[in-house]
């Protein structure tokens, strides 16, 4: 019988990544293809399968979030969903207010799917609307329409407990004008939680190239700051806060699963590049499975998961890790954390010279307990880690 | 077996640049015979490639021809093609030194020029009987009388006697060959006297080692002789005599009055230095030749490998320039904001482009070289004297005295029209007028400058404000007090060391505004806000602030892939080996770099 040794207030999370979309839309560079068909009873076995795997090596643990995240899970077969859930239930425990996402196009098609999605156990959808305007849905390569959009929320507002949609901002010529019109229609349509995602042009997307062509600007620093700042002025009047960078919710409305993430907690990643972060035997784990879908796959076909070797994640590298994630939240981190992931003393953890320099700006805050960046902190977070870990 | 002397005419070539010296050598070349047609390749002197793309010529070029003339008699001729600059103007003046005559170039279409009167001051100096040569007369534009009445006007020379010719063409090339043998004079020695010879000049060949080109005084030079250099005491055995025609060609002796090259087993150019007397160990002469002193450097600037994993291959690089250049000085330098580089000495501002030139073509390094500035005299309040090469090494004002700094004599000839700008620009840099006569239609104008103020832009200034027609020449004339501070630049209250300068305090707060402005477009936001100020002596003259950068975070969230933001974050700390901490802000490198390159744009 393992030990187990997490953090005491840690959470434990499960992410089954769904690889497939209808379409590649141009901003996107997460691990997703466009198939002409996918053999859904293959993938249902090899994901419960591959569920099975992590199950053994971490006997005993309580589930308290489950996330089927992307590419498109509104495309996967609701059986699929349910067979991985009940795979999930038999293995682990369930926690008694266990959050099961799944994200969502608004498609017509997709939406006509979410009460089946109910049935097999979701209980919280993340709508990826990204906009509310015609003209800018399409310059997203979206397959959706505004009237699509609108309808989706409608039916997820009444399918599920909870819901979310995500918007991209900052988008080429946005001005804040228009921002903050669109934004506040977006409230009144909201159920308690938003992601508001400024747009970021990726290697090897359609846009990285049309974008380093000149055929678009994204705003620079200046007008980027305005837009954020302005999001965060209307979200905050609207009682929905950031509690991270880009998330906004009413207080308990916050996605669990996400917080796992940036409270540096535990998960599974189950399905093709899934990472996940596990601690065996005091031991922290980083997991990652093969990124090609027919290789995760054949793997897992062929040796019941699709899994790269894990890798050790050094004491040095977790504390790294454990601000990096924390810091995008406002409540910060606990120092007891870093104690826990770094074994070190909190005394040693930062150069004084570098906290005064930033708390002097304005931009952290260090107590004996916690350690936070501030709102214009986070808004820098790039340039406040660099400084603060380099 | 030797000539005797009468036979032989030693000569150079003057001329202001491009007035056909190198084309006109070739004709001579060519008429008698050195090479076949085949063989001959434009300017056949200019070895190196960027000599021949600039037209100047680096290094001291000799070559014998063998001439008939109209008597009968063979005469050898010593053609010796002189560096032209003032850069190498003592390099000059001893190639003149082993001359007794002069070819003077003037440029039918173009008259006298600024180089062409520093030449010829040398060459009389050295007590040159002269023939004007006016060149390009195939031009339609030629004027043969304007030329030569300029040279009578400003030089003050006889010109009945002058050739006209065209280098290009050949006209009248004949007729020059016979003048060199009835107007100029053949060399003195004597050839039962110890061996005195003047080395003339040195360069490393990579097959025979250091080539030393010599003119025997008197006595000989054998191979398998013994020889001592007089000024540095070293004694070697000739192990090669020889002549260029311009191919080398191996000789038993060289005999008094005649010019070639030998080598002694020398694998460092160090080792010998021009305008040392070479004389025979065992049978000395009794007093070295007069006039001979080291070379100086006047100009200084740092290089640093703009890419600082590089500075080994600089070292080899400069290494090798050096084996050709005894005149370039270099030690290596550690700067805060640039790295590794080395502190560099030139004679002056073209030396200083050649070798910047040359790493970067020779060698593909890409540089950044620092401003360039002078050597200063420091008188200290405690009676101490220091030389200062670096700005950085500039000591706290309080314990300065006095600062004393180099001062040149320009000459500049430019169109009328264009007087009034030149005056002012020579006035905005402190100049003081010595003289300012009229050439035929054209201004010459004497300045005393602070080598200071020009060695910062004066050329470019110069030729822009004249559209190119002035032409520019100088020499280090003495040294002076002046009103001179170090201008440091600071980032966020730490002086970057790779931008201090000295200038003049009329001129610091222009200059300081100049950078702190160039700096703030350069810089990237940051963080934190950064002051960029411009500081004499602990005060301001100049500031800009670059305000915080207002947003910088991935708003992204990565589905759970911690290790690739991790990896990113460990990519930056990488990064930052290229930058430079000031504060709390690292300033990449590249910032500093541009300001540098950017040169002083208005
Ligand atoms: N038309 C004409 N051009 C000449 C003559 N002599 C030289 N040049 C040209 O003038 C330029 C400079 O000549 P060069 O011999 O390099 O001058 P240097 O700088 O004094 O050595 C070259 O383009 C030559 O071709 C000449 O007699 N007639
Ligand atoms: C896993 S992705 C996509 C999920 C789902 N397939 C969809 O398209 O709605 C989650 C969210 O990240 C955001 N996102 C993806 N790429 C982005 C980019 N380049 N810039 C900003 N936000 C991005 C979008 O808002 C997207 O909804
Ligand atoms: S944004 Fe969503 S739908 Fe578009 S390609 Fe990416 S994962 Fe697929
Ligand atoms: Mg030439």
């Amino acid at each position: 019988m393992s030990v187990i040794q997490t953090h005491p207030e840690s959470s434990f999370g499960l992410y089954i990544h769904w690889p497939f979309c209808l379409s590649k839309c141009p901003y996107c560079d997460f691990n997703s293809h466009v198939h002409d068909r996918v053999d859904h009873d293959a993938w249902r076995e090899a994901l419960v399968r591959e569920i099975n795997h992590y199950a053994a090596m971490t006997p005993g643990r309580v589930l308290s979030s489950i996330f089927f995240g992307g590419g498109t899970p509104s495309l996967m077969h609701p059986e699929t969903v349910a067979a991985a859930i009940d795979e999930a239930q038999k293995r682990w425990n369930f926690s008694n207010d266990i959050e099961i996402t799944l994200e969502a196009n608004p498609t017509s098609v997709e939406a006509d799917k979410f009460t089946a999605f109910r049935r097999a156990g979701v209980n919280r959808v993340s709508l990826g609307i990204q906009s509310l305007r015609e003209k800018d849905l399409e310059f997203l390569g979206r397959k959706h329409n505004v009237g699509e959009a609108r309808r989706a929320i409608e039916i997820a507002g009444a399918t599920f407990d909870r819901f979310s949609f995500d918007l991209i901002y900052a988008r080429p010529q946005q001005t804040v004008a228009a921002w903050k019109e669109e934004l506040e229609e977006a409230l009144t349509l909201s159920g308690g939680h938003i992601s508001l995602y400024q747009l970021t042009i990726e290697p090897g997307t359609a846009f990285f190239a049309q974008h380093a062509r000149g055929d678009f600007m994204i705003p620079n620093d200046m007008a980027a700051g305005d837009l954020y700042e302005a999001t965060q002025d209307i979200l905050g009047a609207a009682g929905m806060p950031a509690y991270e960078i880009s998330n906004h919710a009413k207080p308990g409305e916050e996605s669990r699963h996400n917080m796992t993430y940036w409270r540096y907690g535990d998960y599974v990643g189950v399905g093709p590049g899934a990472h996940g972060r596990l601690t065996l035997d005091g031991q922290k784990k980083a997991t990652r499975a093969h990124r090609a879908p027919e290789i995760w796959l054949n793997d897992v076909t062929a040796k019941g998961h699709g899994a790269h070797p894990f890798e050790d994640v050094t004491p040095d590298q977790r504390m790294t890790e454990a601000l990096m994630m924390g810091l995008r939240l406002s409540e910060g981190i606990p120092l007891s954390r870093l104690e826990h992931e770094s074994g070190r003393h909190r005394d040693t953890f930062f150069d004084a010279k570098k906290i005064k320099a930033l708390s002097d700006e304005g931009y952290l805050t260090l107590s004996d307990t916690h350690i936070a960046a501030t709102a214009s902190g986070r808004q820098r977070l790039n340039a406040l880690l660099s400084y603060l870990v380099g | 077996m030797t000539k005797p002397l009468e036979h032989i005419r030693n000569f150079a070539i003057i001329a202001h640049i491009d007035h056909g010296k190198s084309t006109l050598a070739d004709r001579l070349i060519q008429s008698c015979g050195g090479l076949e047609a085949r063989e001959m390749t434009e300017q056949v002197l200019d070895n190196m490639d960027i000599e021949r793309e600039r037209g100047i010529t680096i290094k001291a070029q000799t070559v014998r021809l063998a001439y008939t003339a109209k008597d009968g008699i063979e005469y050898q001729f010593n053609l010796m093609d002189t560096p032209g600059h003032v850069d190498f103007a003592y390099e000059v003046s001893r190639s003149l030194a082993s001359c007794e005559g002069s070819l003077l170039v003037v440029d039918s279409t173009q008259g006298v020029e600024a180089q062409t009167l520093a030449n010829v001051y040398q060459a009389l100096d050295n007590n040159h009987e002269i023939i004007t040569v006016v060149n390009k007369i195939d031009l339609p534009a030629a004027d043969v009388e304007a030329a030569k009445k300029e040279v009578e006007d400003v030089i003050g020379l006889d010109t009945s006697r002058a050739v006209a010719v065209s280098g290009k063409t050949g006209v009248n090339i004949p007729a020059l060959l016979e003048a060199i043998v009835t107007d100029l004079p053949a060399p003195k020695g004597n050839p039962d006297a110890p061996t005195k010879a003047l080395l003339v000049d040195s360069w490393y060949d990579s097959y025979l080692g250091v080539v030393i080109l010599v003119r025997v005084i008197d006595g000989y030079l054998k191979k398998g002789q013994k020889i001592r250099f007089m000024a540095t005491g070293a004694t070697r055995d000739i192990d090669r005599v020889g002549m260029f025609t311009p191919k080398k060609v191996v000789l038993n002796e060289l005999g008094p009055g005649e010019m070639g090259f030998i080598t002694a087993a020398i694998k460092d150019i160090s080792d010998t230095r021009v305008g040392d007397t070479i004389t025979d160990e065992r049978h000395q002469c009794a007093a070295p030749l007069a006039g001979f002193k080291p070379s100086v450097p006047m100009v200084f600037c740092s290089l640093f490998p703009a890419d600082s994993s590089e500075f080994e291959k600089l070292r080899e690089s400069i290494g090798k320039l050096k084996l050709n250049d005894a005149s370039l000085h270099y030690e290596a330098e550690s700067s805060q904001a640039l790295g590794m580089g080395f502190r560099c000495g030139f004679l002056g501002l073209l030396h200083m482009e050649i070798i910047q030139e040359r790493l970067d073509r020779e060698f593909d390094l890409d540089l950044i070289p620092t401003a360039p500035s002078v050597v200063y005299e420091l008188k200290l309040t405690n009676g101490d004297n220091l030389t200062i090469y670096n700005p950085v090494d500039m000591p706290e004002p309080q314990r300065i005295a006095e600062i004393h700094e180099p001062w040149i004599k320009a000459t500049i000839l430019t169109p009328d029209e264009y007087l009034g700008g030149l005056l002012q620009l020579c006035q905005e840099r402190r100049g003081t007028q010595v003289e300012l006569t009229y050439v035929g239609n054209r201004a010459m104008l004497v300045y005393m400058l602070p080598l200071n103020e020009v060695v910062f832009d004066f050329y470019d200034r110069l030729k822009s404000i004249s559209r190119g027609y002035a032409s520019f020449d100088y020499a280090i004339d003495h040294y002076q007090e002046g009103d001179l501070v170090k201008m440091e630049i600071l980032v966020n209250q730490e002086p970057v060391d790779a931008l201090a300068m000295i200038v003049h305090r009329s001129q610091a707060e222009r200059r300081g505004r100049q950078l702190c402005e160039r700096l703030k477009d350069l810089i990237p936001r940051q963080m934190f806000k950064i002051a960029i100020q411009a500081a004499i002596g602990g005060k301001i003259v100049a500031r800009e602030d670059l305000s915080a950068m207002r947003k910088d975070v991935t708003a992204k969230c990565y589905g759970g892939d911690i290790s690739r933001k991790r990896k990113l974050l460990d990519k930056q700390k990488k990064g930052k080996l290229k930058m430079r901490q000031y504060g709390n802000v690292d300033i990449p490198q590249s910032a500093f770099i541009a300001a540098l390159r950017m040169g002083d744009e208005k």
